[in-house]
């Protein structure tokens, strides 16, 4: 049923949402770690300070099969629903649209009225998806201004190329291949835009068969994997370029663009270079027309004793930082970083984006040091920093330590008991561990929160 | 007196479909806001209007075309059928509008305000003043020949009529589409949307379904 006003969660611009309300529920997509025969589940965790749960978790329900490995996921609706040459705002943020990457299966989950008590409303199987689609293992979400455009990693026989295809936000109805023109785009694996200028942006992982029993040293020695990003025309929907970071950079994977319309420029990481096992950060930009990209923070690998090192990564002597996901606040001022190799958490001042500025770091888990939470100093931890997420206001930042089921293993061969840590971020830069937020699971691995309401990488904005 | 107000009402209607967000000020706003110009958003206005008067001026010319040539009952009865069940279609599946795209010319602009005013059923609107009505024909029998004048326009013929509704209605929504649309850029701002942003497609549509309900009964 249609409201009379918009959804008070849709906001016309980033500066406006950054004054919502703080958030009081976080959406958690949790996964079964290899061996175990639970379903994957979504939790509902209290992050509300006031409530006598804080930092607990208060709700969950169950998906109907077994193994889908839930991953990215995202809302029916959001603020782009105010842009105004496709206006929608009496649409309801309200249902999360959640996909499994290795089952290609898509779950709608209702939020209200009780987000502790979330509903799974409708599923849409598999063989819909690839029959209306051609494409399989979908993952991010973003609702665009038209319709839901969801990622997809590849084929349904695993192989590419992989793209983006679209759902009905109303009816969740399988639209199709978002494409019309993909030129020589064939891995993929996240997008967004920049809808102030009609383009889409995109970046490459690999495909499932490069992906889906853990990462292929030889693939990756021999630069197989993703090292390109590609610029689209988002109302045309044709490819307009490739830019390449240089084979050596593989494994290009989140991207955030600024959240303010009249920007034309926004951050990608690269988990891995060949050369020296570093991480980066690359910026986008746009200059008379035509897109281009630039490194513009590079972290380094820390040497380390071989012995204390994983098979992949013995013969190296050291730990990659392995920059797996990255988080832009509201106003485009701070960029967070993770890394889920070292267990270093950055924080970067990116007002002037060429120039980003170190401005703050913490460190948990990781592969060598695997460092401690302050709640409990004695209790090493496993897995890193990895899917991170930033309130609206940009005053809490909120991140999970599991990355991909099939290579969490890899990076910690002796498993990873998984855990979701806040912490409150200074506006005038810096940040620290909330020491009373530390919620684990061992049943569970956790990988993406979403903050109800809308957060950091949920919304666009057509307005400044 | 009496052959003033519908000329008001078209202009009235006019001003009802400019004030809509849906319909043309927001983007005008949107696109002042891209460039950080206030040219911009004067910049939007003329081909704004231009595709809501293509939009209303289709319907409008077919109103009198069908008036030429079909039985006064049976162009009622059709008339009545077409806004009865637009009216319900869009209540029923609200599909919103496809456009994408911030970055448009004077092509673009215009056939965007055409898609937006056609989809809104904006022509539809104005048809009941274009339609016969029994006892106009009556009262203006002695005027002689003419027997499907339209009761409130009974002194022009067809081309002109036409012309000067569309010139009516388009000032109405020209002048409260620019008004809006500048007051928001310079003062307002863009938060008065989360507040002042009314479901007017809901009024819009049951206000069509009755209006068709209205013409078979007249």
């Amino acid at each position: 049923m249609p409201l009379l006003k918009p959804d008070p969660t849709f906001y016309p611009s980033p500066r406006l949402a950054m004054q919502a309300p703080p958030e009081k529920h976080a959406f958690v997509a949790a996964l079964t770690p290899p061996g175990s025969k639970l379903n994957d589940a979504l939790l509902v965790v209290d992050i509300d300070p006031a409530s006598s749960t804080y930092g607990q978790r208060v709700g969950e329900v169950r998906m109907p099969n077994f193994g889908d490995e839930l991953h990215h996921f995202g809302w029916n609706a959001c603020s782009s629903a105010l842009c105004p040459y496709a206006p929608h705002p009496h649409v309801e943020r309200r249902y999360l649209v959640v996909p499994g990457i290795r089952s290609s299966r898509i779950h709608i989950i209702d939020t209200k009225p009780d987000p502790r008590k979330p509903q799974i409303v409708k599923v849409i199987e598999p063989e819909e998806i690839f029959a209306g689609t051609n494409y399989s293992r979908p993952h991010t979400i973003h609702c665009g201004p038209e319709a839901i455009y969801v990622s997809a990693l590849g084929d349904p026989n695993g192989g590419g190329p992989g793209g983006i295809f679209m759902l009905d936000c109303e009816t969740f109805e399988v639209l199709g291949q978002w494409e019309v023109d993909r030129g020589d785009q064939f891995l993929h694996y996240d997008f967004w835009w920049h809808l102030g200028f009609d383009t889409l942006l995109s970046s490459e992982w690999g495909t499932p068969n490069m992906i889906e029993d853990g990462v292929q040293p030889d693939q990756l020695l021999s630069s197989k994997y993703g090292h390109q990003m590609h610029v689209w025309d988002l109302r045309r929907r044709r490819h307009l370029q490739a830019l390449d970071l240089g084979k050596d950079q593989q494994m290009v994977l989140e991207m955030r663009p600024a959240h303010d319309p009249r920007k034309a420029y926004g951050f990608v990481g690269v988990v891995v270079s060949l050369k020296d096992l570093s991480a980066s950060i690359w910026l986008w930009h746009r200059d008379n027309g035509a897109w281009d990209v630039k490194k513009v923070i590079e972290i380094p690998a820390e040497p380390a004793e071989p012995e204390k090192l994983p098979a992949l990564l013995k013969d190296f002597k050291a730990v990659p930082p392995l920059v797996t996901d990255i988080n832009l606040s509201l106003d485009d001022k701070f960029l967070y970083v993770s890394c889920f190799g070292t267990g270093e958490f950055l924080q970067y001042d990116v007002s002037d984006p060429f120039n980003p500025k170190k401005t703050g770091s913490v460190r948990i888990g990781g592969i060598v040091n695997r460092a401690p939470h302050p709640k409990t100093p004695d209790q090493a931890l496993a897995g890193g920093p990895q899917m991170v997420e930033v309130s609206r206001d940009g005053k809490r930042i909120y991140f999970t330590n599991s990355l991909y089921a099939a290579w969490d293993e890899q990076f910690y061969p002796d498993g990873v008991s998984s855990w979701m840590v806040k912490l409150d971020a200074d506006p005038n830069g810096g940040m620290k561990f909330d020491k009373n937020f530390f919620v684990e699971s061992d049943d569970y691995r956790v990988h993406q929160v979403r903050l109800e309401g809308g957060d950091s990488s949920s919304d666009s904005y057509c307005f400044p | 007196m009496s052959e003033l107000w519908p000329w008001l009402a078209v202009f009235g209607l006019g001003m009802f479909h400019g004030i809509n967000p849906a319909m043309g000020w927001l983007f005008a706003v949107a696109l002042g806001l891209q460039e950080q110009r206030r040219a911009a958003v004067f910049r939007a206005l003329p081909p704004m209007v231009l595709g809501h008067a293509l939009s209303i001026g289709i319907i409008i010319a077919a109103v009198l075309l069908a008036r030429v040539s079909l039985p006064e009952r049976t162009l009622k009865i059709a008339a009545a059928a077409i806004l009865f069940a637009f009216g319900l279609y869009r209540l029923l599946r609200s599909r919103h509008p496809n456009w994408v795209g911030m970055r448009v010319g004077f092509g673009d602009l215009t056939l965007w305000s055409f898609i937006m005013a056609s989809a809104h059923g904006a022509g539809l609107m104005l048809v009941p003043f274009f339609l016969p009505s029994p006892a106009a024909g009556e009262a203006h029998h002695h005027h002689g020949g003419h027997e499907m004048h339209a009761w409130a326009f009974a002194n022009f013929s067809g081309p002109s009529l036409l012309i000067a509704a569309i010139v009516v209605h388009t000032s109405g929504y020209l002048i409260v589409t620019a008004l809006v649309a500048i007051v928001v850029y310079e003062k307002l701002g863009v938060a008065i949307l989360r507040r002042a942003w009314f479901n007017l497609d809901l009024i819009w549509m049951v206000a069509l379904m009755v209006t068709g309900v209205f013409i078979l009964l007249l």
